[in-house]
């Protein structure tokens, strides 16, 4: 069984479970790993955003 | 004025003596590393535990369906051993795949660069997990 995703996708997906195991390893109480974990998935989704301008730019 | 040598030797004697190895900060980062978040659920951290066997077990999934490649220990490579060392990171997953030989197959599809990205990161992931139950297991982290 195989699975095709689009590259954003596969980056957000990517993010989620990244963020939640940062969350979750990186903070002592849980109102700070969600905090944590949120802006964790925020600086993925961010980045990847960003990146996606900065070629987006460098092609043209 | 800096410490003498040896008051600061104390220091770090008391600090090691005051984390004595117990079985739980051996068995949970073995257990946890075989199994995804299961160094968590043994000492009763059910929701972590569950979360963090979610996340590592789901990504390595995807990785395995996006047709990633998974590393073998004798790459020759220094990037294919690289690669290894993040994949056994997934422990019980990685033997699963090698006993199942999963993740050898021809790559067919431009995105299966991010399956094999998967993979690691999973792998690598459960280390920062080992590492958590240790942390929880001496008493470190609540």
């Amino acid at each position: 069984m195989t699975l095709t995703l689009s590259h954003f996708s596969a980056a957000l997906l990517f993010s989620v479970f990244a963020s939640i195991v940062f969350g979750i390893t990186q903070r002592n109480n849980t109102r700070d790993q969600i905090r944590y974990g949120l802006y964790c998935f925020a600086m993925f989704v961010g980045g990847v955003i960003v990146a996606g301008w900065v070629m987006w730019m460098l092609r043209r | 004025m800096a410490n003498p040598p040896t008051t600061k030797n104390e220091a770090i004697a008391t600090k090691a003596s005051a984390q004595p190895i117990t079985v739980m900060s051996v068995l949970a980062p073995a257990v946890g590393w075989l199994i995804p978040g299961a160094g968590h659920l043994i000492q009763k951290r059910w929701i972590r535990g569950l979360l963090l066997m979610g996340s590592i077990v789901i990504m390595f999934v995807i990785g395995l369906m996006l047709e990633g490649h998974v590393y073998q220990p004798n790459g020759g490579d220094i990037l294919d051993m690289l690669g290894f060392v993040g994949d056994v990171g997934a422990g019980g997953l990685y033997i699963l795949s090698q006993a199942m030989n999963w993740g050898h197959g021809a790559i067919s599809h431009a995105t299966a660069d991010y399956g094999t990205k998967y993979l690691i990161v999973a792998g690598l992931l459960n280390f920062i997990s080992v590492a958590d139950a240790y942390h929880i297991a001496i008493g470190k982290k609540p």
